[in-house]
Parts: C-alpha cells; sequence; structure tokens
C-alpha cells in the first residue's frame, strides 16, 4: 500500500507543485513556440510525453551499466534514436502537424526536461519508479502546454481545435482576434501570468529577489 | 556579399534565436541573472555556433545528404533521417575540443566560461542551427555566417536581459512574480521590440 502511494505522489506532484515547466524551468523552449493553436501543442506533449516515459524507462533499465564518464552521449543517443522514430511516424501519418512543428520535434533530443529527468531521477531509480516520474513530468508539460495553446488559440484566432468557438465579427459575429496573441511576445506574457498565478497559489514557491539595492544610496560611479 | 550581410542581419535580429524562435530559453533564462555570466554564455554561444554550423554542413552534404554516396556507386542511398544523431555527436565533440583547447592555451578564459561550455551541447538552440542550415539548404559560406550571426544575436539578447535583470534591484514586485514570472514578462518584452526588425527586413 505504502509503494501504491509513493508512486501516485511521484505521478501527480510533477502536476503543478513541481510542474517541470513553471518551477523547475526546464522545457521551456519548445512550451512556448508550438503553442500558437491547440493541435500543435497536443501532439508535441504526446509525442515529448512518449519520448521522455520511454527514454526514462531504457536509460533505467540499463543504468548500472552505463559508465558514469560517457553517460551524457549514451543517454544523448537513445534519447535521439526514440526522437527520430517519433519524427518519422509523425510526418508518415500526420503530415501537416509535422509540416507545422518543422524542426521543433527534432529539438525534443535537446529538450532540457528529458535529459534533466534522466539525470536527476531515472540515473537512480528502478524502471517503474523512473516510467512514473517520466509519464507525470511528461503530464505536467504538457499540462502547461494545453493552458497556452488554448489560450492563444481562443483569443487570437476565436477557435478551438479548429472550431469556430468565438463568432468573429467578420463573419457577422461580435469578436475581433488579437493578433498579438499569435505573436511571439503573447507567449512570454501568458507564462509569466501562469507563473505568477501558480505563485499566488502556492506561495512558497516565490522566490527571494534576486538582487538587493545598495545599502547606502549614492550616484552610481 | 550583400547576400550575406542580409543572412548575417537577419540571422543575429529578424530572427532573432531567443526572442522570436524561443530557442535556448532555458539557458538564456537561467544564465542572465547577471550580465558578466550573461556575457560568458554569449561568447561561448556565438563561439559553438560558428564552429558547428559550418562543421555540420560539411557532414551532412559529404555523408549524410541524398546523393551523398554516388561516388562509391550507391546514388539511391539517403542517410539524411540520421542527421539527428551526427550533428549531436559532432556538437557534443566540438564542446569537448572547444574546452580541451581553451584550458591548455587560453587557461584564463577556460576559467571564465566556467560551467558553460559542456551544457551547450544540450542547448537546443544550437542544435537547432545545424537543423535549420539543412531545411533551408544553405551554402557553405552562407551557414557559416548564419552560425555566426545567430550567436551573436542570442548574446545581445542574453546581455540585455542580464543588464535588465539587475536593475530589478529597485523594484517593488508582487511576490510571486520575482524571478523566473518578471523574467517572462521582460522577455516578452524584449521580443515586442525585436519584433520591429521584422519589418526592416520587409521594407529593405
Amino acid at each position: 500500500m505504502a509503494a501504491r502511494f509513493d508512486l501516485w505522489t511521484t505521478l501527480t506532484e510533477p502536476l503543478i507543485r513541481q510542474n517541470p515547466v513553471t518551477l523547475q524551468i526546464l522545457g521551456i523552449c519548445s512550451a512556448l513556440a508550438v503553442t500558437t493553436s491547440l493541435a500543435t501543442a497536443l501532439t508535441m506533449s504526446v509525442s515529448l510525453t512518449v519520448v521522455l516515459t520511454l527514454s526514462a524507462g531504457i536509460i533505467s533499465l540499463i543504468r548500472r551499466h552505463i559508465p558514469d564518464t560517457i553517460r551524457l552521449i549514451v543517454q544523448i543517443v537513445i534519447v535521439a534514436s526514440l526522437v527520430i522514430v517519433i519524427d518519422q511516424v509523425l510526418q508518415a501519418f500526420f503530415a501537416d502537424i509535422s509540416r507545422a512543428l518543422s524542426i521543433y520535434v527534432s529539438l525534443i533530443t535537446t529538450n532540457c526536461l528529458v535529459l534533466g529527468r534522466t539525470e536527476a531521477y531515472a540515473r537512480h531509480h528502478a524502471p517503474v519508479p523512473a516510467a512514473v516520474d517520466a509519464f507525470g513530468n511528461g503530464l505536467g508539460y504538457s499540462l502547461i502546454l494545453l493552458i497556452i495553446g488554448g489560450l492563444r488559440e481562443l483569443f487570437g484566432r476565436g477557435q478551438l481545435f479548429g472550431w469556430q468557438a468565438l463568432p468573429l465579427a467578420d463573419a457577422g459575429g461580435w469578436f475581433t482576434p488579437l493578433s498579438l496573441m499569435l505573436l511571439a511576445p503573447s507567449a512570454f506574457f501568458l507564462l509569466g501570468g501562469l507563473v505568477w498565478a501558480i505563485r499566488a497559489l502556492l506561495p512558497e514557491q516565490a522566490e527571494a529577489p534576486e538582487h538587493e539595492p545598495p545599502a547606502d544610496v549614492r550616484p552610481a560611479e | 556579399m550583400t547576400g550575406l550581410w542580409a543572412l548575417f542581419l537577419s540571422a543575429a535580429f529578424v530572427d532573432n534565436m531567443p526572442l522570436t524562435l524561443f530557442l535556448g530559453l532555458c539557458t538564456f533564462l537561467a544564465l542572465s541573472k547577471r550580465p558578466e555570466s550573461a556575457i560568458g554564455l554569449g561568447i561561448a554561444m556565438t563561439g559553438v555556433l560558428g564552429v558547428t554550423v559550418p562543421l555540420n554542413w560539411l557532414i551532412y552534404q559529404g555523408v549524410l545528404a541524398p546523393g551523398a554516396w554516388t561516388w562509391a556507386g550507391m546514388p539511391d542511398l539517403d542517410l539524411s533521417y540520421l542527421s539527428l544523431i551526427a550533428f549531436i555527436g559532432v556538437i557534443a565533440a566540438t564542446v569537448q575540443v572547444l574546452e580541451m583547447l581553451l584550458d591548455r592555451f587560453f587557461p584564463a578564459v577556460h576559467a571564465a566560461f566556467g560551467v558553460f561550455l559542456p551544457l551547450l551541447t544540450v542547448q537546443c538552440a544550437i542544435l537547432a542551427g545545424s537543423l535549420f542550415m539543412v531545411d533551408r539548404a544553405y551554402t557553405l559560406a552562407e551557414s557559416a555566417v548564419f552560425g555566426l550571426g545567430s550567436g551573436l544575436g542570442f548574446a545581445v539578447a542574453v546581455v540585455m536581459l542580464g543588464a535588465l535583470r539587475t536593475r530589478l534591484a529597485y523594484a517593488d514586485l508582487p511576490a510571486g512574480l520575482r524571478g523566473l514570472g518578471i523574467a517572462f514578462v521582460m522577455t516578452g518584452l524584449m521580443s515586442l521590440g525585436f519584433a520591429s526588425f521584422a519589418q526592416m527586413a520587409v521594407s529593405q
């Protein structure tokens, strides 16, 4: 019973409390680049979760046989092979989405989230907890991606998954799309706001100020 | 010649890696707390991108591209699906060699870089440089210029953010927004500023 409880915590902890994107600063690049619509965000989330879970499981299985000095290379090669498989599958069955994601699927290889979790967790734990932890982190990442993707698609185009949720002013409705939502800056603003919201709910996550003003106030030389 | 110069400017400013393409954000945010570390990261990025993109061009065109083995009687061989592993290997090796060379000949510079160099192996911006090079079919000269330009653009952006973050000492922020939150908002504002370079490219 205790073991099951531990697995459950390992799975749910990264969803909000230890969220990889908003707290651990892992995997942000792809999180922002692919969130102009829900469909690309969902594809990216699924691909990343699959790669993350499989690579954590495999690395954990052979963790006693990897020499410490070359472990980064071994881990990257395993991750890169999985990413190549995912990339080929996407190109074969979801050609449109694969084109929309362009190089960002290949960039899962260097997504710090994957390497971060294998370094920090999978290397020291048995395969099952490692895979569960990776799956939980994948879900936490997907949650953020879907929230941001949903907001950007809803307010940028008035759509959800391509379905017109808000009637556009051009088509006789009342909603005027905010084109800023489809540009790069809005992703940063939304993620900043999301971090703020989570830390307002969980005040223990707030950071100390990075820089203190100098004690004696003199004009800077 | 003007073509190369335009490519350099567009790689550095119009398609700025962290601000408009969202690449390399993890190190961009983690190492921009102080301007000194930001400068070190910027120089290292420029060096590694300037070396790996042309190097990967040679490897891609010589070994991996469709038809690269025509001289050996295998014109149909297409190894381009292996490019991901090849590029990562080249990047890891370059970073390692660069680190050893610096350690041997310029120990002071090596000490200044500290932990940044090995980290660059898993930097998405560097891998992206090579992937864009294949995607956009650059020539050797273009890929070298593109690598240097994107590295310089990254350096400019990260140093600017580092300088801005030290000024936050004088701002009274809400507790939840401190650190990561405000860094995102500031990056967003910088990204808005860099968006104006896109107009420059269009009017050219």
